[in-house]
């Protein structure tokens, strides 16, 4: 060997074995707690994944309303995220996971703002910090779900109230129920990562806020007569849905709650893969359907495929198998396709299909549980379903009407028309002739 | 003068600025247009929902030239852009009352 090496490598062998000079006696205190760190790291890489959907559901809906309405619509999905994740930490947090219930199983503390707390958890398993900020973002996640459905037609600061209602407390105290070890998972109702406590939440905020809001002006004709308001920007909205697939590996991974071991690895992983066929079949389902049905196929109802394949599987993502991901994502695909024509028959108007791909898939997704999870049975999951889902509705609606009443939540007619960007903002996303 | 104004079939506009420039033509202003004239529409269908699709995409010319060259403008616009399909467009000659240069202030003839 060259003696140019032999230094070097002296150093090196020197360096190796210091550990065991000196140190030794070090070792045993200073044993580190890998399965706190892997379970709080997947805590913090789902939750960021989940953040992006926020991302997602931004560039969605802007691509879906018409560009005069794109400003309003990415200021809604700004300043709706910005508010769950304050009202979260004010009260949402304290009610989800009641350190003391006010209401044993049904209603947890108001106002326990949240505190994170100095020293690590390690008895409890992971950062608290880490569950919170995790949590927190499917909080923000089912808020985003009803900008959707009720763009174009909506004034902001009204919007911005049900908002901080939604993700403050009826949010919360309905998750409590479940994941706050409430009385439906003493009943055994089983819902993975949010099917219903998310998305079916969220669709259901959104139906009873399109009901009181009403149609866009123009939507819909005499004679039943529908007409298509297209979206201004598809290439926003194709990349928004391939974002929110993204972050579905974090909403739905991440809701393992564990990473610690070779079983919780094992488990992200299924539900990863599970989470891709799932969107993937979904995807097909409603290209396939769409060309037999419309002889064309429609980007805009793939795209709500996918994410209908996402919410399917989301209830369970880990006990199907990869088939059983793909026969449940592609029911999910065909659930839109049928639900979005029939919903404008219902004079429903839904702009991006958030009420099929959210609550009427997430009905489906929650229902489907019982073919691969043992321990549950339809009639529970139907029952979870019911007992959130009129919670959320009646809530929502009641609350809907009283804003309406206090300060109105559609635009004047003149304004609809010129579009919110204008009328409420100022601000155009598209602006023309603006100086050189 | 003689101001010409023709819709054509988008996909044309490079040949016809082409043949336009090399017959001495100086300038031109294109606009982006949607129209029909015997091209009718047809029906689509976005997320379930039929809509009539009437307009078809067009380039509009307009164009200012002196008068001796607005015949041989017009024949060249019309043999360059066609493709003897439905929606090939039209041509119109319309009189200009004056015309001037914003640079110079020249007019008319010497404005063009």
């Amino acid at each position: 060997m060259k003696t140019k090496y032999l230094f070097p490598l002296g150093a090196v062998a020197v360096a190796a074995t210091l550990p065991s000079v000196g140190f030794a006696q070090d070792e045993a205190a200073v044993a580190v707690d890998n399965a706190f760190i892997f379970n709080t790291l997947l805590f913090l890489i789902g939750g960021f994944l989940v953040f992006w959907m926020a991302a997602g559901f931004a560039m969605l809906e802007a691509g879906l309303v018409r560009s005069k309405n794109v400003t309003m619509q990415l200021t809604k999905n700004m300043a709706l995220f910005a508010i769950a994740s304050i009202m979260y930490w004010m009260v949402g947090y304290g009610i989800m996971y009641p350190a003391e219930w006010l209401v044993e199983g049904w209603l947890g503390p108001f106002f326990a703002f949240a505190d994170l707390g100095g020293d690590p958890a390690v008895d409890v398993g992971y950062a608290t910090g880490s569950d919170f900020f995790f949590q927190l973002m499917f909080c923000a996640t089912t808020a985003s779900i009803v900008s959707g459905t009720l763009a174009e037609r909506i004034k902001l600061w009204p919007f911005l109230i049900f908002v901080v209602v939604l993700t403050g407390f009826i949010y919360p105290i309905e998750a409590s129920w479940q994941w706050g070890g409430g009385w439906l998972a003493e009943a055994g109702f089983s819902d993975f990562a949010g099917s219903t406590l998310v998305h079916a939440a969220g669709g259901f905020a959104a139906l009873a806020g399109a009901i009181i809001l009403g149609p866009r002006l123009g939507k819909f004709g005499k004679d039943g007569k529908v007409n298509p308001m297209p979206g201004s920007n598809l290439a926003l909205a194709t990349l928004g849905t391939f974002v929110l697939w993204l972050g579905w590996f974090g909403f739905n991974g991440g809701s393992q709650l564990a990473l610690g071991t070779e079983a919780d690895a094992n488990a992200v992983a299924i539900i990863f893969a599970n989470t891709n066929m799932a969107a993937a079949a979904g995807a097909i389902a409603a290209l396939i359907l769409t060309q037999v049905l419309y002889g064309k196929v429609d980007l805009t109802m793939v795209l709500n495929g996918a994410l209908a394949g996402l919410v399917s599987i989301t209830a369970g993502p880990l006990d199907p198998s990869l088939f059983g991901a793909l026969w449940i994502g592609a029911v999910g695909g065909i659930i839109v396709v049928l639900t979005v024509p029939m919903l404008d028959k219902m004079k429903i108007d839904d702009v991006v299909g958030a009420i099929p791909v959210h609550l009427i898939a997430g009905f489906w997704g929650t229902l489907a549980v019982p073919f691969y999870t043992e321990g549950t049975n339809f009639v529970t999951q139907i029952m979870g379903f019911a007992a959130i889902g009129g919670f959320v509705f009646v809530t929502s609606l009641v609350v809907w009407v009283i804003i309406k009443s206090v300060m109105g939540l559609r635009p004047s007619e003149e304004d609809e028309i010129a579009g919110l960007d204008v009328s409420e903002l100022g601000m155009e996303a598209y602006p023309d002739f603006t100086k050189g | 003068m003689k101001l010409i104004i023709a819709a054509i079939k988008p996909f044309k506009l490079e040949e016809v600025r082409e043949a336009l420039t090399s017959i001495g033509v100086r300038g031109m202003m294109v606009t982006e247009i949607k129209g029909f004239g015997s091209q009718s529409g047809h029906t689509e269908i976005y997320r379930g929902a039929e809509y009539a699709v009437n307009f078809v995409p067009k380039i509009k010319l307009e164009l200012v030239v002196a008068d001796g060259m607005a015949d041989q403008v017009v024949e060249t616009i019309q043999t360059t852009a066609k493709t003897d399909k439905i929606g090939d467009g039209k041509i119109f000659v319309l009189d200009v009352n004056s015309a001037v240069r914003v640079r110079t202030g020249e007019t008319n003839d010497d404005a063009l």
